[in-house]
């Protein structure tokens, strides 16, 4: 691609461009605003609407900014007498088959035609001739159909090509029986697909589970931050009354661009439930009483302070790593003040031997953006598409523009794009990983390091080891990724040093794929055993999850947590919250898992009626303020905990917002820890035994991963919410 | 690709000719000869394509289904739907328009009792709507029949034509 620059003159302004740039980026850019429709930054160039037709000099008709490369001289003029009549005529060209119907269109309001209708649209139409009608197609639960407002943009069907890689929607039939559709009845079912409403210019394409339920312009945007995982893709949330009405992605191009995963579009449908807790309870004589805040926070301080009477060691602290920054923080103080070290959030991990060597916090090992900057991704037990979509779409980018990409997985998850792929089975994880580094120790002629040695020398070395070990090697800018099934395998320990071993070898990163939305924040605020705040070590280690609940421990907090859905272990947790005295229960819903083993219930809000701050899988810090009301009596997590600490006599205990209390953990922190995944641990390896594995543990389905997703009744009618299990019967029903 | 129909194999003559197809194009762009793999398969499958006939075409090319949809449904001389064994092309361009075409449909729906864009009930013919110019202006008024040529038509040539299909 040529790099010179040209200048040119628009509506009289001279401009510097880049050669072949089209002449609609320059206008964009300098802010002189040409009228599109098929046009779309994120897409390629269709020029199919002829909307966007200006005057150029010379020209001997109007051209299509978004097709027109700029060339040095160039004059053009986007208001000229000459372009606002070709403008307006495509408007009239438009309107002969769109329908009168904005009234009745949910997009009235927010709709690109509607606007641009105003402005180039002509007063009365001239047209008496019949409109068409077209069929509405039902392409599943997520996305609503009124065909015969489609214009043909085929912004839709470019999605799919190119930002998916899956084409489901295509343009069916020819000149005035074109339709857009499936042809044969077929749900959009890629986990992006929901960002098709927004690409769609008019009402052809809508929300399907919010659609009439409120008008645009009623409704307050309030910027959010996604909950579901570690990417921390921004939000807008529409709030009527205090109510979340829908979710639209918030630009940001360092994280999720103009695009949001299904998962954070459709969660907050999860939110407004029957099973909501509404009021906190008590249990009293195994019987469940609804009380005020004050006997409820009461009862938890009497339960804890019973708990702690042994200097802190009879409690146990659980913590969901998708809370705030604040409620980690606070939770982290309260366990210090209690004297307990038994703290921690990685309840889907159940091999903590080689702890010590975690990094002070685990990270991607490459900034979001980076990652399409990357020659060579070795994936490590991923199933990246569900476990952070948004990631996926990067990673599918970064192989798209060249980059090699490798899966080391239990199954050949499918992927848009051509990947090595190292069958690695779930019980039997660590020897094909050893295979691929034996393969690249080989390749490399050096000898592989020490301490993995003995495992390397046993491994067995086949074509697929050498593929994969491949997409590594003679590269600069390499990244060898521990996915979600990695970090929860009973053998992570072994398959970490392994990781490491390879990305030293090849001269890569190491990165990790946090667990969820908070798990960075969860490492810095040291809610952990065995560490403090900033990865300070502790002065005695206290129990892991998995300690905690072997060791049952006479008192628990759990905070956003369902012990049944929650935590790899979920029947060990059963057994030791039964047999504990007392178990203080924050949460949002009301499950029959909590009814059972606690004692207290706070209602808390969840993520959408609480201000906080999520620290994502590249270290950003993103703060937000509570979208929507709570319910109920609800109350945002940090708040009660906040109380709690109060009545339980904890020494500085009082901060009035949110931010108060992350700036009390930015002070403490100083100067932020840098990250550093290096490997500094000193397990060695022999042994590859094949372990016993539960592959439903490892493998969260994309659409049960939290509380408000597995409530969230159209992503459960998704196919790939479906496909989590088809025995189990629909957790709740929406309330609304 | 999850609620895709049931996708049945193609002939060995198809294989075969989309194969000789493939290699007119390079490597890599197989899906260039969609157009000839869909008339072969329409061809053996009595005049018309079905959704399996299409995802087996898509599989065999290695493209999506959606895009072998949206060519069969754009070219006319793709059915998409089951027809007559006879397929009868009036053209009624404007040459052909000027020379009577409307007085030669108008008899062929009498004669078969059945409009244009209909198959007779007995499965035998098929009267397609035939949308542009079919290139045999100077013998206008015209048909096709079964991929043949018929010109200057007058009913009772149409008749004769008619008279001689099974
Ligand atoms: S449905 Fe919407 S996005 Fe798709 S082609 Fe029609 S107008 Fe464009
Ligand atoms: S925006 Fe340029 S032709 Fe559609
Ligand atoms: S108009 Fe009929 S063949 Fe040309």
């Amino acid at each position: 691609m040529d790099e010179k620059t040209v200048s040119i003159e628009v509506d009289g302004k001279p401009v510097e461009a880049r050669a072949g740039q089209m002449l609609i980026d320059v206008t964009d850019r300098i802010g002189i605003y040409v009228p599109r429709f098929c046009y779309h930054g994120k897409l390629s160039v269709a020029a199919n609407c002829r909307m966007c037709l200006v005057d150029v000099e010379r020209a001997p008709k109007p051209l299509p900014a978004c097709a027109t490369p700029v060339t040095d001289g160039m004059k053009v003029s986007t208001r000229s007498a000459r372009a606002i009549s070709a403008q307006k005529a495509t408007m009239e060209f438009l309107l002969i088959n769109h329908p009168l119907d904005c009234p009745i269109c949910d997009q009235g309001g927010e709709c690109e035609l509607q606007d641009l209708a105003l402005g180039f649209g002509r007063g009365v139409s001239r047209y008496t001739e019949k409109k068409r009608v077209v069929a509405d197609k039902n392409l599943g639960p997520l996305v609503s159909t009124d065909m015969t407002r489609c214009i043909h943009c085929t912004r839709c069907v470019r999605f799919g090509q190119e930002i998916t890689g899956i084409q489901e929607l295509g343009a069916v039939g020819r000149s005035e029986h074109m339709e857009i559709g499936t042809y044969i009845e077929q749900s959009v079912d890629h986990e992006l697909s929901g960002n098709i409403i927004d690409l769609c210019p008019v009402g052809a394409l809508n929300n399907k589970p919010y659609r009439f339920s409120a008008r645009a312009w009623e409704m307050a945007v309030r910027p959010m931050i996604s909950p579901h995982d570690c990417a921390g893709s921004n939000l807008y949330g529409h709030v009527l009354r205090g109510t979340l009405k829908r979710v639209v992605p918030r630009e940001n191009e360092a994280i999720n661009e103009t695009w949001i995963a299904d998962r954070d579009r459709y969660s907050c449908h999860g939110i407004y439930t029957e099973d909501r807790l509404n009021v906190p309870m008590i249990k009293r004589d195994r019987e469940w009483l609804e009380v005020t805040w004050q006997e409820a926070l009461a009862s938890a301080a009497e339960a804890i302070a019973g708990a702690v009477a042994d200097e802190g060691d009879g409690l146990g602290i659980l913590a969901s790593p998708g809370s705030t920054l604040a409620e980690l923080y606070l939770l982290q103080r309260m366990a210090a003040g209690l004297g307990t070290a038994h703290l921690d959030h990685r309840l889907r991990r159940t091999d903590f031997r080689d702890q010590q060597a975690d990094p002070v916090w685990p990270w991607l090992g490459s900034s979001i953006a980076g990652l399409e900057q990357l020659e060579g991704i070795l994936l490590v037990g991923s199933n990246l598409r569900t476990e952070v979509p948004i990631l996926a779409h990067r990673v599918r980018k970064a192989a798209l523009a060249g980059a090699d990409v490798g899966f080391v997985n239990p199954c050949d998850y499918e992927y848009l794009f051509d990947s090595a792929f190292v069958e690695a089975p779930f019980a039997d994880f660590t020897r094909s990983l050893a295979g691929v580094l034996a393969a690249a120790a080989e390749d490399l002629d050096k000898p592989a390091p020490e301490h993995v040695a003995e495992a390397v020398s046993g491994a067995v070395v086949e074509a697929e080891h050498r593929a994969a070990a491949r997409v590594l090697l003679g590269k600069e800018r390499t990244l060898v990724l521990l996915g979600h099934i990695a970090q929860r395998h009973p053998r992570f320990a072994d398959i970490r040093v392994l990781a490491a071993a390879l990305a030293e070898l090849v001269g890569g990163q190491l990165g990790y794929l946090p667990e969820s939305a908070n798990s960075v924040g969860a490492a810095l605020a040291g809610c952990l055993p065995h560490r403090g705040i900033g990865g300070t070590a502790a002065q005695a280690a206290g129990y892991d999850v998995h300690g905690m609940l072997s060791s049952p421990r006479r008192g628990y907090i759990l905070f956003g947590i369902e012990p049944d859905r929650d935590m790899a272990e979920s029947e060990l947790a059963e057994a030791a919250l039964m047999s504990a005295d007392a178990v203080v229960g924050f949460t949002a819903y009301v499950n029959d898992a909590l009814l059972e083993c606690a004692d207290v219930l706070l209602p808390i809000g969840t993520f959408a009626e609480t201000a906080g701050t999520y620290v994502n899988a590249e270290g950003a810090w993103q703060s937000f303020d509570a979208a929507a009301d709570p319910v109920g009596d609800a109350r945002p997590g940090w708040r009660v905990l906040r109380v709690l600490g109060n009545a339980l006599g904890l020494a500085d205990f009082d901060y009035r917002s949110a931010a108060d209390v992350r700036d009390a953990l930015r002070r403490e922190l100083g100067e932020a820890p840098p990250p550093d995944n290096s490997y500094r641990g000193s397990l060695s390896i022999a042994a590859l035994e094949p372990v016993d594995v539960d592959p439903a543990v490892l493998d969260v389905p994309i659409y049960a991963v939290d509380a408000v997703v597995r409530r969230s009744e159209p992503l459960q009618e998704t196919v790939l919410g479906r496909a989590r299990d088809e025995s189990e019967e629909p957790l709740a029903a929406s309330a609304s | 690709m999850s609620a895709r129909a049931f996708t049945p194999e193609l002939s060995a003559q198809v294989c075969a000719e989309i194969d000789r197809w493939v290699g007119k194009f390079p490597a890599g762009r197989q899906r260039s000869a969609v157009l000839a793999a869909l008339h072969a398969v329409q061809h053996e499958n009595g005049g018309y394509l079905t959704p399996e006939l299409m995802n087996a075409v898509a599989d065999y090319l290695e493209m999506p289904p959606i895009q072998v949809y949206e060519i069969a449904t754009f070219y006319s001389m793709f059915e998409t739907k089951p027809v007559g064994r006879h397929s009868i092309s009036v053209c009624t361009n404007i040459s052909c328009m000027l020379r009577g075409a409307d007085d030669i449909v108008a008899h062929i729906e009498n004669r078969l009792g059945i409009r244009t864009g209909e198959s007779t009930p007995d499965g035998r013919f098929y009267l397609k709507q035939e949308e542009e110019c079919l290139a045999a202006c100077c013998g206008a008024p015209m048909m096709m029949v079964d991929h043949r040529y018929y010109e200057n038509l007058t009913p009772a040539a149409v008749d004769e034509v008619l008279d001689g299909l099974d």
